[in-house]
């Protein structure tokens, strides 16, 4: 008894110092590479540090452009997954409550299937010599990179429109808009989109955040976005590439703060009501 | 009345409507084209069964670039589920403050979704020749660890990059993980007098080993797919199976165009199987913890 008091204290403190050297390490490896692009993108100028790898990308148009692209193309992207996403995930709640985890599991396949072999397989079956010729015109080949764009994003646009429907009452509220005369557009678009709001807006800055950065369908599709001109940069200037690390990194903490404010401010609704 | 063949057929396909635009597409644009890939990679240029494509993987060539990926992934994967486990155990469980916890989340959030080219731009000016921490070894203590044999473009060097998402996604799988061990069988586990690594060894970790087994597989894939760090780090110096079929698509390498059927199919196979091992243990692992 007596030998247990004194080495308990001993030994929690021994775990103690464990614990903090391997949070530490962690948070070094975190943290370290950040500073060290950071650092870098300051070194343009020889003699002292400066902004100029900044004004240097924000100033090239083809930053402007591919940035732009790409941007237009994330929104595309989200109003696409939403009209793909929330009647389905509306209908199965209601309706088919047994194909859940089918649609479940195919919202899940792009995960599965390695990005770079559904871009293949894009490229085959819609090449200009097949019954649906997309990559034949340009407007299409932006159609058929917003739809791969969309498949890219499905699981995580699925899974965040179906928790926030889980939140809410799907059949009362429908039944209650249709003995009020609403049709189905009314009460997706008016009833259930407006009560899933905050779970609609955290998987819309996801898939903006994925496809800002998306490299291999953009490249393949031979489309101008950001991705692929963050890889020319990379091959081809010495400080810009770090510049334009640190620019990617702020929105994808951006996004990412957004989606942790609208889980925040969900739960406040729910709690005041 | 409503037993009438007319009806109970509209009745059906008012239940079934719903969800046929997403069935439309995700046939045509998830299930056809994976499909196309996968017939493609069993047939000949006119279209009749062959297994040659099947046969040519084998070459050494695409067999070294197979088993590159699988290693980069292997070792990636099992780095990022140790240090993740270590890290998340000292901080859920490691008498370290409380507080800690959700700034760690939140950061592992943002770390997971920071891949692809600008994760390898973040390395190159840490660790490359030039980079911050060469610069600040070399000055403040002479150390040069490029001329020590470190080197960033590296089989070694781009498992240290990967490290970064796949530490991070560890963290935001592992750590509700630890939440859901019971306070409870500590207490039983002490009560019948085990020391605190035993507790871990005969309680947790077998408790827990779904969950690790599953998040290693999940890691694996997510590894595998993995390409624009990759080429922004290495160029094409570690020929990866992803940078192969890249080349291949490019029209890069001049060769047999169905080989390229054959490299996907045999991704497919690859992370199939380990997103299958994945989801078994999920399952296994939410009997104990939920």
């Amino acid at each position: 008894m007596d030998q247990m008091t004194t080495a308990a204290p001993r030994a929690r403190r021994r775990r103690n110092l464990w614990s903090w050297i391997a949070f530490t390490l962690g948070v070094a490896y975190f943290v370290l590479p950040l500073i060290g692009m950071f650092e870098f993108s300051l070194r343009k100028r020889r003699d002292a540090y400066s902004f100029d790898a900044y004004t240097s990308i924000l100033g090239d148009p083809q930053f402007q452009q591919t940035f732009l692209y790409s941007l237009v193309m994330s929104l595309v992207t989200v109003v696409l997954g939403l009209l793909l996403v929330l009647p389905t995930a509306f209908w199965v709640r209601l309706k088919l409550p047994a194909m859940r985890p089918v649609v479940e599991f195919i919202t899940l396949l792009p995960l599965v299937i390695p990005v770079i072999v559904i871009a293949f397989g894009y490229i085959r079956m819609f090449n200009t010599s097949s019954f649906l010729p997309m990559t034949g015109s340009i407007m299409g080949t932006n159609i058929l990179l917003a739809i791969g764009y969309a498949t890219l994003s499905l699981p995580y646009m699925y899974r965040a429109i179906d928790n926030g429907l889980r939140t809410i009452d799907v059949g009362t509220l429908t039944e209650a808009a249709q003995s009020l005369g609403a049709g189905w557009l009314t009460i997706l678009y008016r009833i259930m989109l407006p009560n899933v709001y905050t779970a609609v807006l955290s998987g819309a800055f996801l898939t903006i955040s994925i496809v800002l950065g998306e490299y291999v369908f953009a490249a393949l599709l031979d489309r101008p976005a950001l991705g692929p001109y963050m890889v020319w940069v990379g091959g081809n200037k010495a400080y810009e590439p770090a510049a334009l690390a640190v620019i990617a990194f702020a929105v994808t903490w951006g996004l990412m703060g957004l989606i942790q404010a609208m889980s925040r401010l969900s739960k406040h609704t729910r709690v005041a009501r | 009345m409503s037993t009438a063949p007319g009806s109970s057929i509209r009745r059906l396909a008012g239940t079934w409507i719903g969800i046929v635009p997403f069935l439309i597409f995700a046939v045509l644009f998830i299930l056809m084209p994976t499909a196309n890939i996968v017939i493609g990679a069993f047939q000949d240029t006119d279209g009749g069964f062959t297994l040659t494509n099947m046969a040519r993987l084998f070459e050494p060539r695409l067999m070294a670039s197979f088993w590159l990926s699988i290693k980069v992934s292997l070792m990636s994967a099992g780095l990022g589920v140790l240090t993740g486990f270590l890290i998340a155990v000292a901080v859920s469980h490691g008498g370290l403050p409380p507080r800690l916890r959700a700034p760690l989340l939140t950061f592992s959030g943002v770390a997971a979704n920071f891949a692809g080219v600008p994760l390898a731009f973040a390395f190159i000016a840490t660790l490359g020749r030039l980079g911050f921490i060469t610069i600040l070894l070399k000055e403040w203590l002479g150390i040069n660890i490029y001329s020590a044999g470190f080197n960033l473009i590296s089989f070694w060097g781009l498992i240290f990059v990967y490290l970064y998402f796949q530490l991070a996604l560890m963290l935001l799988i592992i750590m509700p993980a630890l939440d859901g061990l019971k306070k409870e069988w500590r207490e039983a586990a002490e009560v019948l007098g085990a020391t605190h690594l035993q507790y871990w060894r005969m309680v947790a970790l077998p408790v827990l080993f779904p969950a690790l087994l599953g998040t290693f597989a999940l890691l694996f894939a997510n590894s595998f797919g993995a390409i624009a760090t990759a080429q922004a780090l290495t160029g094409s110096s570690q020929s990866l199976i992803t940078i192969q079929l890249f080349a291949q698509i490019r029209g890069d390498v001049l060769q047999d165009p169905r080989i390229g059927y054959a490299i996907a199919f045999g991704m497919i196979v690859i992370t199939g199987l380990a997103n299958a091992l994945y989801i078994v243990l999920r399952q296994r692992s939410e009997k104990w913890i939920k």
